[in-house]
């Protein structure tokens, strides 16, 4: 026991846990910002891949690191371009178009980077960003390493979710948004573009999950390497559901996310970790998401459109 | 400004509008002018381009030719911001509102510029409040739109056209959905805001409410305009000979002779599902050579009634008794054995399989049986046998047995239903609105059905939110109110207005106290 307590008494597990955190929270409000409008995007696991690989790549290439994640973001937005031209205006269905995406854009991911680095075995590493610690509110102990010794894009994530959750209930945009995700009809009454509002959401969005992709290669690993992603996309669709399409629950439920994964890491290496096989551990984040899911999604409610093609003719 | 505004020309002129989809003219060089203060109506049978014809002046649609102008000034076609801004707000039949936003949220939408920097909701929530003191509309802002009921909805949907600052106000079939005090409620609204100078055009097919509200009427059938009449020089039987271009000859009615009860409900109660309301101690008789009318605001318990007689759910307290008898495990095929036949609801959803051909859909019931089925193997000669003689025997216009169903009207779709269930002479007819959205011809046809029927000494419960249809064909009447079931009122005992009060809930309580 004393074992456990000491690790949540440590500063650098809430380090990590906030680093874990930071991705998942660009991804998540991505997902969220598209979920509002009525997209499901399921392209986000491969949309993260493009993510990593086209800001690592640039990078280096000789880019700098803000160039880098705007490349990615950029990148991304264009695999949005496609997921949304392919469900907004076609009404395809989101769930294959949403798949087919993901491997599309992991599989070119991989694709380019063999074509540039064709005989490579070791993933060259870049100079990543550093962490930049706040001035006085870094020394506040515990607490203060953890939220304030952390690299700029980590700052920028959390900035990003009061910004989304202004932008969707405080502005007309988000108010237009949002009830386009619930229906459809009511926007076009309004004499708005349910196609374009949607097509402009499911961009953003994908563009967020790409930086979400980013943070791995620039401010995590420094290095690009294939499976990186490794699920996360999948676990911001759940954390999505978890958050009930609120940014301010989604970001609880992320950081929540890395509590369990830092956590196990660290189970791992403690005396406990001696006995039981280290699958469990590995195991653990995820099944602790689920239960978290099952708990907390009960009294959600489902933008009403998510998933439902709008055609301006039909009625 | 009242005054000023009439002594001005039209505040809307609709000039020689044609529209066509594909082959089908829906629209036939109609031309439409509306005063200010004025209301007409618009009336036509489903499918007689009324909608259309509005989708158009709104921006929906684009014409194929003629012109929409509104204060003298042509209106861009097929933009409904220019409509809006022009003045022309639309209270559509499937309200365009979103439940979980609330009230206010649902009226600001699209009214402050998309870019705008922050939403103004306090001046947006005095507006509105204002605006439902002065036409009493009353609504709560901050409600959520999912937790009201049909007739607080479309005063939303009003207040929002009048927040945009409409002048001419479209209502797409308002009073579908409500009870006949609310339509009151409704017209008394509409009143005060023609008083103010607002300028209506009210579509409808119910010749009452057109005679109550409108001062002009323009009649459509297929597409073409066949009528302009003052309100004044009309009557609802001219009306609705205009509506359908030949004489109406209303179902014959010959004296009921009651039977046994086939179906018996003692105090009954059934689960809530989602959003079907169950049933609160129903208690009902269906009795042999009877049409049993059955009233209620859909929503109200009618679907869970319907659900339980056809064997898709069963009583969760209470006894049931068919042919006398109390059923084991009540299911669908118990229903079926026991000559219980369904018209269903929707009949797309429900009644057919719209891919399937009319052979297919019409053994859909009973194609486990002989001489459907032999040995395990369907018989398709002989289902195609009967599809042909039930699109003989009730008139089915269709190219042919192997024609998919969903390329059938809605007429003829309903009548191959009827078909199915009336060829197997059941005991029990459970009718949920046998003739929504028919036209004219075809729900004379199936209430003459469902009359003989009855003569022959089948039990029919007929379920519809037509008062005038359950006055007329009924020998007995209920009416359904939040699960419950009103004692049963003869023929002749009860008015429409009557009714309106036991399906506001009203008499419930009394009705249990002296049970």
């Amino acid at each position: 026991m004393g074992e456990i307590l000491e690790i949540f008494l440590s500063a650098s597990f809430w380090a990590a846990v906030i680093r874990i955190a930071s991705p998942l929270i660009f991804a998540t409000m991505g997902e969220l910002i598209c979920e509002r409008a009525g997209v499901l995007n399921l392209g986000i696991e491969g949309i993260m891949v493009v993510g990593a690989f086209a800001g690592w790549m640039t990078v280096y290439s000789g880019g700098g690191l803000w160039t880098g994640v705007m490349v990615a973001m950029f990148a991304g937005m264009l695999f949005g371009l496609l997921h949304g031209t392919l469900t907004v205006p076609f009404g395809l269905s989101q769930h294959v178009v949403g798949l087919g995406i993901t491997l599309l854009a992991t599989a070119s991911a991989y694709f380019a980077y063999r074509l540039a680095l064709p005989r490579v075995t070791t993933p060259p590493r870049i100079e990543a960003f550093q962490p930049l610690p706040i001035p006085i509110l870094s020394d506040i102990p515990l607490i203060g390493h953890a939220l304030f010794t952390q690299t700029p894009l980590t700052y920028l994530a959390f900035v990003l979710v009061g910004v989304v959750s202004f932008v969707l209930f405080r502005t007309p945009l988000g108010l237009a948004l949002r009830a386009a995700g619930e229906n459809p009809a009511a926007v076009a009454a309004q004499g708005l573009s349910v196609t374009a509002l949607r097509m402009g959401a499911v961009m953003v969005g994908s563009g967020l999950m790409a930086v979400g992709g980013a943070f791995l290669t620039m401010s995590a690993f420094n290095s690009f390497f294939f499976e990186m992603v490794n699920g996360r996309g999948w676990i911001c669709i759940a954390l999505v559901v978890f958050g009930a399409w609120m940014p301010g629950k989604a970001l609880l439920g992320a950081v929540l996310f890395g509590m369990f994964d830092a956590l196990q890491i660290r189970l791992q290496q403690t005396s406990i970790g001696a006995d039981v096989p280290y699958q469990l551990f590995l195991m653990m984040p995820f099944v602790l998401s689920i239960l978290a899911l099952v708990i907390m999604s009960r009294r959600a409610s489902v933008p009403a459109a998510l998933m439902v093609p709008f055609n301006k003719g039909e009625r | 400004m009242t005054a000023d505004s009439k002594t001005q020309g039209p505040v809307l002129r609709l000039d020689g509008i044609t529209k066509r989809f594909g082959a089908l003219v829906a629209n036939d060089a109609i031309s439409v002018s509306l005063a200010p203060g004025e209301v007409i109506a618009l009336l036509g049978e489903n499918g007689a381009g009324k909608t259309t014809l509005m989708n158009i002046l709104f921006g929906h649609y684009t014409a194929d030719e003629g012109t929409v102008e509104v204060f003298g000034q042509t209106l861009p076609q097929g933009n409904p911001r220019a409509a809006l801004a022009a003045g022309v707000g639309m209270v559509h039949q499937h309200f365009t509102l979103a439940d979980n936003l609330s009230v206010l949220e649902n009226v600001v939408l699209g009214t402050q510029p998309l870019w705008g920097a922050r939403l103004d909701m306090a001046g947006a929530r005095a507006k509105l409040v204002g605006l439902a003191q002065e036409f009493g509309l009353a609504v709560n802002p901050d409600a959520r739109l999912g937790s009201l009921s049909v007739g607080e909805r479309q005063r939303v949907e009003i207040l929002k056209a009048l927040y945009r600052d409409a002048r001419i106000l479209i209502l797409d079939e308002p009073t579908a959905v409500l009870t006949p005090q609310q339509a009151d409620a409704l017209f008394a609204a509409l009143r005060k805001m023609v008083a103010q100078g607002l300028s209506i055009i009210f579509i409808s097919h119910k010749l009452h409410e057109v005679m109550a509200i409108a001062s002009r009427v323009v009649v459509l059938r297929h597409g073409k305009m066949v009528g302009e009449v003052a309100i004044a020089d009309t009557d609802p039987r001219a009306l609705a000979e205009m509506m359908v271009g030949s004489a109406i000859t209303p179902p014959e009615l010959r004296a009921a002779t009651p039977g046994p009860a086939l179906l018996e409900l003692r105090e009954v109660m059934t689960q809530d599902r989602g959003t079907v309301r169950g049933l609160r101690g129903v208690d009902l008789a269906l009795r042999a050579g009877t049409i049993t009318g059955l009233a209620g605001v859909s929503g109200n318990g009618q679907a869970a009634l319907a659900d339980l007689i056809a064997g898709l759910e069963r009583p969760s307290g209470g006894e049931m008794r068919v042919a006398g008898a109390a059923p084991a495990n009540w299911s669908v095929a118990q229903a079926l054995g026991a000559g219980i036949a369904r018209i269903p609801e929707d009949r797309h959803k429900t009644g057919t399989i719209a891919d399937f051909t009319l052979t297919e859909n019409a053994i859909l019931e009973r194609y486990r049986d002989a001489p459907f089925a032999r040995r395990g193997w369907l018989d398709w000669r002989a289902a195609r046998d009967f599809a042909q003689s039930v699109i003989r025997a009730y008139d089915v216009r269709c190219p042919g047995p192997e024609t998919r169903i969903r390329l059938l009207s809605g007429g003829n779709m309903q009548k191959l239903i009827l078909g199915r269930v009336m060829e197997v002479s059941p005991q029990i007819i459970l009718a949920n609105q046998p003739v929504r959205g028919l036209d004219i011809g075809a729900i004379t046809f199936v209430q003459n059905q469902l009359l003989a029927a009855r003569d022959r000494g089948a039990a029919v419960l007929l379920i519809s939110e037509d008062l005038d249809e359950i006055l007329t064909l009924s020998d007995q009447i209920h009416v359904m109110s939040e699960g419950r079931l009103s004692p049963a009122f003869a023929r002749g005992t009860m008015s429409a207005a009557d009714l309106g009060r036991w399906m506001a809930g009203e008499g419930f309580e009394r009705g249990r106290d002296a049970a």
